[in-house]
């Protein structure tokens, strides 16, 4: 058997392990499922009197609903219709606020908003009835862009069309001005990027006035959908139920949504007194779903002749959609990560969130951070030309270090290697080289080729007191036979939660991943984990499994039913005991703050997150000059993760998301007509085929995190931060076109290239 | 109000065993296979022959399902995912994908390991290039797909070695 | 799924014979449905107009390669995958190969076929610039008889075809005559797989003596139909050589000849600055 030693950072000592889990890569848990076509999606499922449900929607964009008319044709008797007047509790999709109605009842604000909801047992008659609804409107004028949020040309929200704003200072910037050598500003967008996880939203649900709601379907955050059915049917906790079905793809698009179709589709059942299974087609999910959210982001830079940052002055500013859902949290984000993993004495940064009359904008991977992040790493390079430094010098000047203060005023209070990553990352991508030569290269011929990085940070985690907030449990059991169960509301959509929950509770009692058992979550079985979401699952909820893995051991051991080294017959003997003199043998652990982070919500500063991951990427893209085609040729990701739980997961992690960024860097354009998407098809709307991805470098660097599981830090959304930023700076080398805005189309390319050379 | 609808009787084979089913003409065979033959492995990830999550071997060839009207199924033979494996034992496709996290949520691996099969069977020793090309029908937005390509290129090998 | 599916008919011909006097029975009535994969797409969508539709996928009489000493002719239902199969058309018409290798995936070129393309009519159209390079001819053939069109010029305006409802494509054929021409072809689409043209560039040239002696250039997705660029093939002609100035008015020439647009994909500007650069680079081909 291998040997291995671990860290047990309860114990505080190295312990020596048969065969460690952690670090090796296991076979992965719903692998075998997965590869045979076994698993089991909301789509496969089918109950017993099952009828199918479809949403009728808004064709404008904003106005009064002034009637609903059901056209001839269709045996109305036959359906299940429901409106915003069936609704037991509060019309309402409940998050962090409760503006958003669950179905439209007197005002459209949104295109595709929805309105009515039908049911039949016949899907293909159903969808004639959809077709046969007709909404009678007055339209009434709408807004689309920020511009005309902040200019308040309508009010469409509020006082003041603004769902949320941050203002972060630090030291002095109007002082600072005066002292700078250098004063470079830029302006730079993002756009809207659609999740396009390949399996379409769906739940089923069944209900009923004396059974209470329970719904199954694909979803990321199990409690945020049993929070919002609780109010909106004006239940009580025990008699909602959520179950997760296993989810093809999340990457945020599934954190809020899932409580929109839910709601409907457990409506729909609670009307019929059937189970009712919504499933969206890849149109209706691509146009009324969320998306990422757009951005515009305003850089004003100061430095010194030797490059040291003097000042920063950053606006950032979101595209919200038509509610606020989760916009103020994105805003958080990317508002603590604009100005990157550097130091410079004199921060202030003005944020905001607006609404428009668009589908509400919501979460997907990076959640805010992509946006302003872009936004500064490639602000960072023109900065380095003007001053006639290299980017690569510009960031050695600036990165900071262990102690200083980040622009919150969080104290860095882990070993950062900034410098380490970035060598390490320029001579793996040969950048050095590639920048001399490609410059010679570029002469001749039609393609000219560039290389280009971003170095950047990603905080796991909730920001500041978001993890207190949320407070966390997780539960492990162990049965008479040995085998145990990790109970976490958690879930599993391809990132590898369950095989790393597994490898972690099984380092944690010296048992094999076979005797982990981990519970599909179901609101009814296991306790809140909070949202999979933010890069806080392996490492917050993790911690909770190890510290419960680790008390369960500790159990048997004071019990003196296990002894020092010990094997599975001997662990499943201990249990059996156990639970015959003392009854249920289990741990449930609830999350503890750490005592020494601090954070000021007034003011927006202290300890915005535990831990952070750090990072440098490298894209080298081929532009055929001619055509204006960018070509991602090669990509090297070097980041510092604290552990590798799981080394092809983590990799696979990094790799899935570079592909995402090269499509938000792109491909993926949302074409937008008066708040409606225009190209909601997989035709149209391109993300990359494997045709457009060249193999992707991953390296990982490991300072173990105190307070992660084995040491572990998030990463999941790492990936999306630094993508994009990279591209941009490498099209900018290979041809000098100054990119502002991505996806940077070949249209938009083609446009900057002829301005260049006009 | 439509006209009277009428199903007509496809008479194929699914993986082996042969099948009777009453359709709709132009019903999708990809419903066709989900609904009425009890095969949901083959998935739906946009209904218009795009990503490839609907892919299935008829006749021999790769196909999205989603684009075949139940009427064309009549005498075919076909393998969806449910056929891959043998009596329970994994294919070297499969296994690779368990091995090499060509899997992560799993919504595209069944069309994914079709299209790989596919292209196995008809060039047991492909290029780089040409797996990369096999697959282009298949979208995946979890793996950026390298570790797809590695699984392939492994599962490859052990064919080659016989296993 | 947003079209009444139940309402949708399909029928079997027993074979040619039979569907064409389906067809002309009930003209327009019944529409022939080969591989499926443009019609799915519509009918998925819920903008599938028609109701019946013919089965013709089986019909050995549309299938099948026919090749002698001056023409290769390929039955209307010949697929993607079969074209890239062809040794006769790898060396003689590689063209068409190209274009059938940059259609979809490897699982729509499976099912689509090239009659099943023309009937189509796409403006965006992969193989259908290659054909009119090759001076491709149909034939169609309905109760009334057989009869053979040029390619060049069957699309009289978006998406109409000079066809009756009672005809059908049975043939697709290739005189052998380009062999020493130098040729090129190049689509410039979305992303590299599975992509929808934004343009696309198909040109053969003779060269005689080191002068242009004769000239074939089509373009996809710049205009109405896949159009050929007869008033830039003239310049060339005219030109011979391949000089600046007469590389200039050839551009300037097909910037007249097309009418790029503004639309889901691309825009008019892109599609037109795209396009005279594809007509350059094959003027470089072909000055090497």
């Amino acid at each position: 058997m291998r040997q291995g030693l671990r860290y047990n950072f309860t114990t505080l000592r190295k312990e020596a392990m048969k065969d460690p889990q952690i670090g090796k890569p296991v076979p992965r848990k719903e692998g075998r499922e997965k590869v045979t076509g076994s698993a089991r999606y909301v789509d496969d499922l089918r109950f017993p009197g099952m009828i199918h449900g479809v949403t009728v929607r808004s064709s404008i964009a904003r106005g009064k609903i002034l009637d609903i008319q059901f056209g001839a044709g269709i045996p109305w008797d036959e359906f299940t219709i429901v409106t915003a007047r069936d609704i037991p509790g509060k019309n309402c999709i409940a998050l962090l606020m409760e503006d958003q109605p669950c179905l439209a009842d007197r005002f459209i604000n949104h295109p595709e908003e929805a309105v009515v909801l039908l049911a039949h047992p016949d899907k293909y008659l159903l969808e004639e009835a959809r077709r046969a609804v007709r909404i009678e409107t007055q339209p009434l004028p709408a807004i689309f862009t920020i511009e005309d949020a902040l200019a308040r040309k309508q009010v469409i929200w509020g006082e003041d069309n603004i769902f949320k704003a941050y203002r972060v200072e630090k030291g002095n910037v109007e002082a600072a001005w005066g002292s700078a050598e250098f004063i470079i500003e830029g302006e730079y967008e993002t756009g809207a990027q659609e999740q396009l996880y390949i399996e379409p939203q769906g739940m089923i649900a069944q209900a009923g006035p004396g059974s209470g709601v329970t719904v199954w379907g694909s979803l990321q955050c199990p409690y945020y959908v049993h929070k919002a059915l609780v109010r909106l049917f004006g239940l009580h906790k025990e008699q909602v139920r959520v179950v997760q079905t296993e989810t093809g793809g999340g990457f945020g698009g599934k954190e809020e949504y899932p409580s929109m179709i839910a709601g409907h589709a457990a409506l729909l059942a609670w009307k019929s007194g059937k189970p009712v299974k919504i499933v969206y087609d890849r149109a209706e999910d691509m146009a009324a779903t969320t998306k990422r959210h757009p951005s515009r982001t305003h850089h004003r830079t100061g430095l010194m002749r030797d490059g040291k940052f003097l000042a920063m002055e950053i606006d950032f500013t979101l595209d919200g959609g038509a509610y606020e859902t989760l916009s103020p949290v994105v805003l958080s984000r990317g508002t603590i990560h604009a100005a990157g993993p550097y130091f410079c004495p004199n921060v202030r940064i003005r944020s905001c969130a607006v609404a428009t009359n668009a589908p509400p904008h919501g979460a997907f991977r990076g959640f805010g951070a992509p946006q302003s992040v872009f936004a500064l790493e490639r602000h960072l390079d023109r900065v380095a030309a003007a001053v006639g430094l290299s980017p690569k010098e510009l960031r050695l000047r600036n990165f900071i270090h262990e102690g200083e203060t980040l622009a919150v005023g969080q104290v860095v209070r882990e070993k950062v290697q900034m410098e380490k990553l970035l060598d390490r990352a320029l001579e793996l991508s040969g950048y050095h080289e590639k920048r001399k030569r490609f410059a010679a290269e570029n002469a001749q011929g039609p393609v000219k080729r560039g290389i280009g990085f971003a170095s950047f940070l990603h905080g796991a985690g909730f920001t500041g007191s978001g993890e207190e907030y949320l407070a966390s449990e997780a539960l492990v059991t162990a049965t008479a036979e040995g085998k145990v169960r990790v109970l976490a509301g958690s879930t599993e959509m391809g990132q590898g939660t369950n095989t790393v929950f597994a490898q972690i509770a099984a380092d944690a009692l010296d048992l094999d991943c076979e005797q982990i058992e981990i519970l599909q979550p179901d609101t009814s079985l296991v306790p809140n984990s909070g949202p999979t979401v933010a890069s806080r699952t392996t490492m917050i909820v993790g911690k909770l499994v190890e510290t419960g893995a680790l008390a369960i051991r500790k159990s048997l051991m004071d019990a003196g039913l296990l002894k020092a080294d010990y094997g599975t017959g001997e662990f499943a003997e201990a249990c059996r005991q156990y639970i015959d003199k003392f009854g249920a043998l289990q741990s449930l652990v609830k999350y503890q703050h750490p005592k020494d982070l601090h954070w000021d919500d007034g003011t927006y500063k202290g300890d915005a997150y535990g831990a952070y991951a750090w990072a440098v990427y490298v894209a080298e893209v081929s532009v055929d000059m001619p055509t204006a085609e960018v070509r991602v040729e090669d990509f090297v990701a070097v980041q510092e993760v604290g552990k590798v739980i799981h080394p092809v997961l983590a990799a696979g992690q990094i790799e899935g998301g570079v592909a995402q960024g090269i499509g938000f860097a792109l491909y993926e354009n949302v074409v937008w007509q008066e708040g409606r998407m225009m190209n909601g098809q997989m035709t149209n709307y391109i993300m990359p085929t494997s045709m457009d991805v060249p193999k992707i470098r991953v390296y990982f660097e490991e300072i173990p995190y105190a307070r992660g599981p084995a040491g572990a830090k998030g990463i999941g959304e790492l990936p999306l931060d630094g993508t994009a930023p990279a591209i941009a700076n490498a099209i900018a080398h290979a041809t000098g076109a100054d990119v502002r805005e991505i996806p940077i189309t070949p249209e938009k390319l083609m446009e900057l290239l002829e301005s260049l050379h006009a | 109000m439509p006209e009277a609808p009428r199903k007509i009787r496809v008479q194929c084979v699914i993986n082996g065993k042969a099948a009777s089913l009453e359709v709709y003409p132009m019903a999708r065979l990809l419903d066709v296979l989900r609904e009425q033959a009890g095969m949901t492995g083959t998935k739906e990830g946009c209904g218009e022959g795009e990503c490839g999550a609907c892919s299935i071997e008829m006749d021999g060839v790769l196909v999205n399902s989603c684009l075949v009207p139940a009427l064309q199924a009549e005498g075919t033979v076909i393998r969806t995912i449910e056929g891959i494996a043998d009596a329970g034992q994994l294919s070297a496709v499969q296994q690779a994908f368990l091995v090499h996290g060509g899997a992560q949520c799993g919504i595209c691996t069944p069309g994914m390991i079709l299209a790989a099969v596919s292209l196995l069977s008809r060039n047991a020793q492909p290029t780089e290039s040409e797996i990369r090309e096999a697959l282009s029908g298949n979208l995946c937005r979890c793996t950026g797909y390298t570790k797809i390509f590695e699984s392939v290129v492994e599962a490859c090998r052990q064919q080659g070695l016989g296993k | 799924m947003r079209s009444y599916v139940p309402q949708y008919r399909m029928a079997t011909p027993r074979n040619l014979a039979d569907a064409l006097e389906r067809m002309a029975r009930e003209p327009g009535a019944w529409r022939p449905f080969a591989g499926g994969t443009d019609l799915m797409v519509l009918l998925e969508a819920g903008k599938l107009p028609h109701r019946q539709f013919l089965s013709i996928w089986k019909l050995p009489e549309l299938r099948g390669i026919e090749v002698t000493p001056t023409h290769v002719t390929l039955g209307a239902l010949t697929t993607y995958s079969e074209v890239r199969r062809l040794e006769v058309l790898a060396r003689e018409f590689p063209l068409l190969c190209r274009a059938a290798a940059e259609t979809g995936s490897i699982a729509t070129q499976n099912r689509g076929t090239l009659g099943g393309n023309i009937a189509n009519a796409s403006p965006a159209a992969d193989s259908p610039p290659a054909l009119l390079v090759y001076d491709a001819e149909l034939e169609l053939v309905s109760t009334r008889g057989a009869r053979w069109a040029a390619f060049h010029g069957f699309w009289t305006g978006y998406k109409k075809l000079e066809m009756r409802d009672d005809e059908l494509i049975r043939r697709i054929r290739l005189p052998r005559n380009k062999s020493g021409w130098t040729q090129f072809y190049r689509k410039v689409g979305t992303r590299r797989a599975q992509a929808i043209s934004k343009v696309c560039l198909a040109g053969a040239a003779l060269r005689e003596s080191g002068n242009i002696a004769d000239v074939r250039i089509a373009l996809g997705s710049v205009a109405p139909i896949v159009l050929r660029a007869v008033a830039t093939e003239q310049v060339l002609r005219e030109g011979k050589q391949l000089t600046p100035a007469v590389v200039r008015a050839a551009e300037r020439a097909l910037a007249h000849e097309i009418a790029p647009i503004d639309d889901i994909r691309s825009t008019a500007r892109y599609r037109l600055g795209v396009a005279q650069n594809l007509l350059l680079e094959f003027c470089e081909v072909l000055a090497n």
